[in-house]
């Protein structure tokens, strides 16, 4: 169509910005466009690589050495034959029941308070403030708050317990930040329609508010859960190293015992025996395949139950 | 199942209609009689009842206005009210020829012999077959009875020609008497009205049903 | 006709900013009185005073009197809860709990006390066949309300709002989120509604005042401009500024 170009052309105000023929077809892509378009996907494939490789690297070393002999026998650092993990799993449930146990109520009060009840003014803002804070702070200054007040000041020695009430402070910011989200998320008209048929407050939050926001405070509930289950540092100061299995349901409680990260930690740094770094990576990928269950769950269940209320 | 209110308004306003056309077509038959027979006591009787039909007007025109102003009637809704106003007119109108036919029956001395007033109620008797007719038309929406109606028309228009050529020969051949021919000549010409109003009423009728107004259509 | 509610001088301030102006209406028992106005004009606000919903807006203060079959709810002894079982409310947005049909309609209900499988079943289905959803939703009352269509929801939420047997019933625009069908399957049961419940509708759109209301009011401004029977309020309003806006010569 050059002669309607050439047409065009006459007639253009602006004789810079000619259309060159009328098609739609023949658009050829710009230098830019195809290198930045390179970058991206160069940057995603990176972060796959990498990601893909850690994964692949633990697993291919740990996972030919997990059986189930492995997941059930107990650990000694001195027979060869007792090389399991079975106290750091029973150890690191210990942790995870007892820790969400206190800290999810107290998270979650906290949260309706703050979003429900308080006047919403500087103080609310404050504290929103100061959880923030405490979610980023390095968990090693949890650990060292934690030995110094719950071993030590309230003698509860190096144990369970101590490890408990210090993961619930690092994990307590987490659960009421999330499940403040989730709360305030839930529209108002709900609450609108709850207060207008003559329902009282606390019937209104428990009965409306609270389940509509239960997706979002479970998802919380199951960061933390993944949160407690990759500690170490913390746990380090507090509930301690012992590996003997349990001798009753609560003295366990009270007594030292490691979980599976530092058991990791524990066996690899100590390498006392020619298969530790094996046990340290057939540790790691139970502790993978866990973080993986869990994050599974927490996706399954916060889907069943928003289908529940769809 | 839509509109429940409108739509029981409607018909309301569609029964109030057909209640009234029945109300003015009596008075037509009771004008007949009274014509027929010269009964004065019934023409004064009908003649002083036009009140209670004027009630019936304004109320029905109240309906309707409120049906505008309030369901914002459009189409079909729309051209039936706008139709009921116009044939509500006719009707009054209907209904005054009547109370004055009868106006002047009870006020004028006939003698029951004049060959013309059979003529006369004859083709009032006709006038009131095409009102009849076209409150029928109303109901059964039926626009070739209405196309009828209108053409019917033709025939009462040609007994008033021939009646008044008939009335004009009795006073060239009888003038003592022209009071009382000139009262028919007036009562003839009501009758005649009568009859265009009811062809009025058909053709409003065709106009819900077909959304034209056949003589309006005509002139464009 | 017997008045059922009554508002006397009714001043309302959002902290500095004066919202209504002396409004005095009475409105009638079990008739349908539909509040309009320009948006802005307060007829919202003047409807949420009758149930206390203004309680819930910080800095929402009040002046004057409202009663309800001569009892002042603004009264300290007033239970607000049982205020808003008497006086139910449907919103602008249809806003249906996300649960199932049967237990949106039964939370009133339960909420006040009801714990009888039985009644509670009888409420459901009383509820939803006053509201004309009950041959809709009969075979998926379990089903989430959310999967209801806008009008449905919206018939669902006045279902909600019968099932705790109020006498007056609160809309706050109902209709302006819906479809033409579906709003007018809304002004068909507030017709079925009329004579058994003291209705008072918020509407932008006068045309549907006009179509299904006894009385409507014009506010203007935070002002009662003209209170009548619709009839008359559409046939010949007294006031200019009525004629005006009912004519859509406003501004």
């Amino acid at each position: 169509m050059p002669n309607k170009s050439g047409v065009l052309e006459q007639n253009a105000p602006n004789a810079n910005f000619v259309m060159e023929g009328k098609s739609l077809y023949n658009r050829r892509a710009k230098p830019v466009d195809v290198v930045l378009k390179l970058l991206i996907n160069g940057a995603a494939f990176l972060c796959v690589v990498v990601l893909v490789g850690i994964l692949g690297y633990i697993l291919v070393n740990g996972l030919g050495y997990v059986s189930w002999k492995f997941l059930s026998t107990p650990y000694s650092e001195t027979k060869a034959n007792l090389k399991g993990i079975l106290p750091m799993i029973i150890n690191t449930m210990y942790i995870v029941v007892i820790t969400l146990l206190i800290a999810a109520p107290i998270g979650i009060c906290s949260a309706i308070y703050l979003t429900q009840y308080a006047k919403q003014g500087r103080l609310v803002k404050a504290i929103r403030f100061t959880t923030e804070i405490l979610s980023g702070i390095p968990s090693i200054l949890f650990g060292l708050f934690g030995y110094t007040v719950f071993c030590i000041l309230f003698r509860l020695q190096i144990s369970i317990l101590a490890g408990c009430l210090t993961m619930t402070l690092c994990i307590l910011p987490t659960i009421v930040r999330t499940t403040e989200e989730s709360l305030i998320s839930v529209p108002s008209s709900y609450k609108e329609g709850a207060f207008a048929l003559g329902a009282g407050k606390l019937r209104v939050i428990l009965g409306i508010v609270l389940p509509c926001a239960m997706p979002g405070v479970l998802t919380a509930i199951i960061l933390a859960m993944g949160r407690i289950v990759g500690e170490s540092a913390a746990l380090l100061f507090t509930s301690g190293l012992a590996y003997q299995m349990p001798k009753g349901f609560f003295q366990q409680i009270f007594s030292s015992g490691r979980t599976l990260t530092l058991h990791l930690y524990q066996t690899a740094r100590e390498a006392t025996t020619p298969d530790a770094m094996n046990i340290a990576f057939a540790t790691a990928s139970v502790l993978l395949i866990l973080v993986f269950l869990l994050n599974r769950l927490a996706g399954a269940l916060s889907r069943s139950l928003q289908k529940g209320t769809e | 199942m839509a509109r429940k209110m409108f739509e029981r308004e409607l018909r309301e306003l569609s029964q109030e209609m057909i209640s009234m056309g029945n109300d003015v077509d009596g008075r037509l038959l009771e004008t007949i009689e009274a014509l027929r027979t010269l009964d004065l006591e019934k023409a004064h009787q009908v003649a002083q009842s036009d009140e209670q039909i004027d009630i019936q007007e304004h109320q029905i025109e109240k309906m309707c206005l409120n049906l505008i102003a309030l369901q914002q009637p459009i189409a079909g809704d729309l051209r039936m009210i706008a139709a009921c106003l116009k044939i509500l007119t006719d009707m009054e109108r209907v209904a005054d020829q009547c109370a004055d036919i009868c106006e002047i029956v009870a006020g004028g001395d006939f003698n029951g012999n004049s060959l013309a007033l059979s003529h006369v109620v004859r083709m009032l008797e006709e006038a009131r077959g095409m009102f009849r007719r076209s409150i029928d038309v109303f109901i059964s929406r039926d626009v070739e009875e209405a196309k009828a109606i209108c053409q019917y028309d033709d025939v009462v228009d040609s007994m008033f020609s021939k009646i008044i050529l008939e009335v004009c020969d009795i006073i060239t051949q009888n003038p003592r008497n022209v009071m009382c021919e000139v009262d028919l000549i007036f009562i003839t010409k009501y009758i005649e009205r009568t009859a265009d109003h009811a062809t009025n009423i058909a053709e409003w009728v065709i106009y819900i049903e077909n959304g034209v107004h056949p003589e309006l259509n005509e002139k464009i | 006709m017997a008045t059922k509610i009554s508002i006397q001088n009714l001043d309302l301030f959002y902290n500095e900013f004066q919202a209504l102006h002396g409004i005095s209406l009475e409105v009638p028992e079990n008739q349908i009185t539909a509040f309009i106005g320009p948006s802005g004009c307060g007829k919202s606000t003047c409807l949420k005073t009758l149930n206390r919903m203004n309680d819930m807006i910080t800095g929402c203060r009040i002046e004057g009197k409202v009663t309800i079959d001569g009892e002042d709810i603004y009264d300290p002894r007033t239970d607000v809860n049982l205020l808003r079982r008497r006086a139910g409310m449907v919103f602008q947005k249809p806003n249906p709990f996300p649960m199932s049909v049967y237990d949106n309609i039964a939370y009133g209900p339960r909420v006040h006390g009801i714990k009888n499988k039985g009644q509670l079943d009888q409420v459901v289905e009383k509820s939803l066949r006053s509201a004309a959803l009950w041959d809709e939703v009969k075979d998926r009352l379990k089903k989430s309300a959310l999967g209801l269509s806008g009008g449905q929801q919206q018939r669902l939420c006045i279902a909600r709002a019968l099932a705790v047997d109020p006498d007056i019933l609160l809309m706050d625009e109902p209709t302006s989120a819906l479809d033409p069908i579906s709003t007018q399957k809304i002004e068909d049961l507030l017709d079925e509604l009329r004579g058994q419940y003291t209705v008072i509708i918020v509407t932008h759109n006068m045309q549907q005042a006009a179509r299904i209301s006894d009385r409507t009011a014009f506010f203007l401004l935070g002002e009662v401009v003209e209170f009548t029977e619709t009839k008359l309020m559409f046939e010949q309003p007294k006031d200019e500024r009525t004629e005006r806006y009912i004519t859509g010569r406003f501004g």
